[in-house]
């Protein structure tokens, strides 16, 4: 397919560019509102603890303070309801209860009351006011430890210990795919809890007017889900709750659940006024969703072509306080890169004293890949092939069949390989001593989902695009791209605005590298049905059955009149013209990325300097490719702080001692080089220009590619990320 | 953060007559630890005395002669700025420039870092090796602390209540002498060291005359080690020497575990930091005529 665009693969720049570079764009933190108060959270300071008693009144007794509110403020509701986010179900009891704990607090940071009071000030200190008598409990902070005989339970009411759910996925037959291996490594490996880390803390505003509406200013992924999840947790119909997105200062899945939202609604709902809450970076760490710690087992049986005959995967994930670790993608994802015949993967979803976590670009994903990409990279050894020739002797193809069960239309993988290997950075030598190269490739599935667009045609000859998809990666862009490229305009041309729940149709959630893909199918329809009305117009002006539309010029009967000529003469044929789509695509399409990644390390202190990183993905078809680009580099540079040194650092009462950027270690503009870029396109059949979506699948291979860098470098294989300097040192 | 009130004294004697009126008001220099810790509710205040409206608190001065004064509220850009300092003090520029980003160094000054007496500020080793000292005012006059007796515990030191720091004197530099300090970072920037080492060393014809090493992050004060210096005396800089420093260093350190770093890693750091703390600073005297 080789298609010629005027717009699509340009580089234009961002709509909200100049708005975020001078400061004028708005933040939810930034909202100022009549008669405004500010909200403060109470969490607990322990990680698991029965709540014995909540005393307010010296808090409500402090001059300025306006409300406090607690559990018991939650309407009564079903206890089994289900609040669907977009990205997984929850239950309705898990929300609530790790909104605002009830009976226990299960994670040190747990919020159990709030305060709103004439400042934040003075909210703070009636949190400090506010009287909690726990008894402590013991706290479990592993999966392995959690799923082991006498352990602490969190939730005395499931079924199964702290094994909050179990899946298995089964292809072929296992003991005869290993009976045809000559060769079979098994490796366990460890992750640490991380944070997306974006820069933004959390922040929800809400007014609860005397007429019942609820209307929420907040910073999240998406309006319609916070709208939705509100609703849910204070049982009120949706139509009740209006949620107007600010600008997003980063999400990367973590500012998909609410916490603050329904707790300033509940504030508000008292003191009858505008309640902000924000939180800080402390709360942000142990109060919203980090990404799961793991353990995962591979292994894998090849024969002496290199091609793998068999292949098994054990992991447990750490679900945080309630269930709902990303183990079901990552059990999905774990040899999603390959062809194997006979496959036997099993997943355990395990609640732990820690926060509640929440979706991390491509959840689950990482984790799962660090365990086969660095047993590949150690078969490849044993082998004496090359790593990347390994992967393409057994890499997945189009009717590849996954042992979850799809089969893959058109898939990437071995193109992204092949661009790999030819890639000058891995062609070229290392600078040195106590250097090595490590690769890595990772799947992610991408995400449909709802969307909705409006386009308006205005008299001048540009148009106005109404969306609902919070931008996090320049997507007013690359939606706007879109809908020029269909209506033969430039991308200024087109004037993005991301509005609230009331203004647009329903619009899932920024996520799952959906938006350019989704949200573009919707503005890609509604630019078609603009183009229909507008030749309808220009069919009556000329008095001609059939009008042509190419290249932005209405023609007929060798008249012709460009788009904004004709949008000029709108009010004399017949008014303006405005068209709305709202798509629910199923034509997903996955995309692979790959990483090469040469490091230094010292021998005598562990320090691992990263000299060279090239990242390649599968793009389907690069809308906007510096902001294809800015996702890759991303995703590689968030991939590498997990590999070398981010992780909750608890100490054994559940306690986190790093909840600061001073100390917990994501790289900084000093700790990686430029990183390289090679965008391949093979275009996904189920997007009208061949989106297959980019946020996600550049984070799944670093952690193993890092691994095998570092072994690479040292001769040591670790079963642990973080490998930071201790680490890689056994100290 | 609780309200409290702010006092900003002109002059030395004024600043010392509130204090002693006031004796657990809070000190303010340049605030980039005061602020940040009583926002976390880390230290509370009733009242806090800014003291960067003292000219003698401002003032660096230098004399090849006496050596350098640089007063407690002294930022560290006007330090790393100083002609002389970056003369004659080379490694001090050096861990100026690394006390936090540029903003901060705007505010941020030798003084606070010593009275911080955190272990692991990246100043006080450095001072130590340079033989630095403490002069402090307060209701009973003037007296001078060794930079190395001036911390006694995490947070804490010597100044007694009503005390503040005036000044730090740093004697002027030995021919062929030089300095460095060292940290050891898993990042390239922002970040506590998990272990630093600061090194002098005086050479005569040859052979170290001269040798002061001082750590920190591996005890509750920043460490000075007089043993690991003496058992340079009179030997010329071999690597062999050098190690076996190191090794004493190593032996002197009594850390922790923490988020930062193991206790094993860090006693393994030591040496480490110590013989390239003092290779650099070795380095420098051979250059340093």
């Amino acid at each position: 397919m080789s298609t010629t665009y005027n717009v699509i693969g340009t580089r234009p720049v961002r709509h909200d560019g100049a708005d975020k570079v001078t400061g004028r764009a708005l933040y939810g933190a930034d909202l100022q509102l009549a008669r405004m108060i500010q909200g403060a959270i109470l969490r607990s300071p322990h990680a698991h603890a029965r709540i014995l008693r909540i005393d307010t009144s010296k808090a409500e007794a402090l001059p300025g303070v306006y409300a406090v509110v607690t559990a018991a403020d939650f309407p009564p509701a079903p206890a089994d309801k289900i609040v669907d986010f977009g990205e997984g179900d929850t239950p309705l009891s898990s929300l609530r209860g790790n909104i605002l704990a009830s009976g226990k607090v299960l994670y040190s940071g747990h919020a159990v009351a709030a305060v709103a009071a004439v400042n934040a000030h003075v909210a703070a200190e009636a949190a400090a006011l506010i009287e909690v008598d726990y008894e402590p409990l013991p706290c479990v902070l592993t999966a392995p430890e959690a799923m082991a005989p006498g352990a602490p339970i969190l939730h005395e009411e499931f079924a199964n210990g702290n094994v909050a759910d179990q899946i298995r996925y089964e292809m072929g037959d296992l003991a005869a795919g290993f009976a045809q291996a000559t060769l079979i490594v098994e490796r366990e490996l460890d992750t640490a809890t991380v944070h997306q880390g974006y820069i933004e803390p959390q922040n929800a505003t809400a007014f609860w007017s005397s007429d019942g509406r609820i209307h929420i200013w907040c910073s999240t992924q998406g309006s319609f889900v916070a709208r939705d999840a509100t609703a849910a947790v204070l049982d009120v119909p949706v139509s009740q709750v209006k949620v107007t997105p600010m600008e997003i200062g980063g999400g990367f899945g973590g500012k998909i659940n609410v916490y603050l939202e329904p707790v300033a609604a509940l504030l508000s709902k008292k003191a009858g006024r505008p309640v902000k809450l924000v939180m800080s970076r402390r709360d942000v760490f142990t109060g919203t969703g980090p990404t799961p710690g793991s353990r995962v087992r591979v292994k894998i049986g090849v024969n002496d072509a290199g091609k793998i005959t068999a292949a098994q995967s054990w992991l447990a994930y750490e679900a945080g306080a309630y269930p709902g670790a990303m183990v079901v993608p990552g059990a999905m994802t774990v040899f999603a890169c390959y062809d194997i015949e006979n496959v036997l993967i099993e997943g355990f979803d395990v609640v732990v004293n820690k926060p509640s976590t929440a979706a991390y670009r491509a959840p689950g994903a990482p984790n799962s890949a660090l365990a086969t990409e660095t047993v590949l990279d150690e078969i490849a050894e044993k082998l004496g092939i090359d790593p990347l020739e390994l992967r393409l002797r057994n890499a997945a193809k189009e009717g590849t069949r996954r042992a979850d069960g799809p089969r893959y239309k058109r898939i990437g993988c071995v193109e992204v390989l092949e661009a790999m290997k030819a890639s000058p950075h891995y062609n070229a030598p290392l600078p040195g001593p106590h250097c090595g190269r490590g690769v890595a490739i990772g799947f992610w599935f991408n995400a449909g989902l709802p969307s909705s667009a409006t386009l308006s045609v205005n008299a001048d000859g540009t148009v106005n695009l109404i969306e609902g998809s919070t931008d996090i990666g320049g997507s007013r862009t690359s939606l706007s791209m879109q809908a020029a490229e269909v209506l033969g305009l430039r991308a200024e041309d087109i004037h993005p605005t991301v509005v609230d729940t009331d203004s647009v149709g329903y619009t899932g959630v920024t996520g799952g590298s959906r938006t350019t893909f989704s949200t573009g199918l919707a503005v890609h329809d509604a630019a078609q049905m603009v183009v229909e009305q507008m030749k309808a117009r220009a069919a009556r002006l000329w008095a001609v059955e059939a009008v042509e539309f190419a290249n932005g010029v209405f023609s007929a009967n060798g008249q012709s009149l460009t788009f904004a000529e004709l949008a000029a003469q709108l009010g004399s044929t017949g008014g303006p013209v405005s068209c709305s789509a709202t798509v629910n695509p199923k034509g997903v399409g996955g995309s692979i990325a790959g990483l090469i990644i040469d490091v230094k390390v010292d021998p005598e202190t562990g320090k691992t300097d990263v000299l060279r990183v090239t990242s390649v993905q599968d793009a389907g078809k690069a809308i906007h490719p510096a902001y294809v680009e800015g996702q890759m580099q991303g995703g590689t540079a968030q991939g590498i702080g997990w590999a070398l040194n981010e992780e909750y650092f608890m100490d054994n009462s559940g306690d986190m001692r790093n909840g600061s950027y001073l100390d917990y270690r994501m790289p900084t503009a000093l700790d990686l080089p430029m990183i390289e870029t090679v965008i391949v396109e093979v275009p996904n059949p189920g997007h009208p220009f061949g989106v297959r979506g980019v946020g996600e699948a550049n984070i799944v291979p670093p952690l193993a590619a890092c691994a095998n860098a570092i072994y690479r470098a040292t001769g040591k294989r670790l079963n642990r990320v973080p490998m930071n300097p201790a680490t890689i040192l056994g100290l | 953060m609780k309200a409290f009130d702010y006092a900003a004294p002109a002059s030395l004697p004024e600043a010392v007559g509130l204090l002693a009126s006031q004796p657990s008001a809070r000190l303010l220099a340049g605030g980039t630890d005061l602020l940040v810790q009583l926002r976390s509710g880390r230290k509370e205040a009733d009242v806090v005395i800014d003291v960067k409206k003292i000219p003698e608190l401002n003032e660096i001065t230098f004399s090849p002669e006496t050596g350098l004064t640089v007063g407690a509220a002294v930022p560290c850009y006007r330090l790393t700025a100083h002609a002389a300092v970056q003369t004659h003090y080379p490694a001090l520029v050096e861990v100026a420039s690394w006390i936090g980003g540029t903003q901060i160094q705007g505010r941020a000054s030798l003084g606070g870092n010593l009275c911080n007496s955190a272990p692991s500020a990246d100043s006080i080793p450095l001072l130590i090796a340079l033989g630095a000292t403490a002069l402090v005012a307060g209701p009973s006059g003037r007296r001078t602390i060794p930079v190395e007796e001036f911390c006694t515990a995490p947070g804490r030191n010597q100044l007694a209540p009503g005390e503040l720091l005036v000044s730090l004197h740093i004697p002027a530099p030995a021919p062929h002498s030089g300095a460095s300090y060292l940290r050891f970072i898993p990042r390239n920037e922002m970040d506590i060291a998990v272990v630093g080492a600061g090194a002098s060393v005086t050479l005569t014809d040859g052979v170290i005359t001269a040798a002061r090493i001082a750590l920190s992050s591996v005890a509750p004060t920043p460490l000075f080690v007089p043993a690991a210096g003496e058992a340079l005396l009179n030997q010329a800089p071999t690597p062999a020497a050098l190690e076996a420093a190191a090794q004493i260093a190593q032996e002197a350190a009594s850390p922790i575990s923490d988020m930062r770093g193991t206790a094993a890693y860090r006693r393994h750091l030591c040496a480490v930091m110590t013989r390239r703390a003092l290779e650099l600073a070795v380095a420098r005297a051979q250059e340093n005529n």
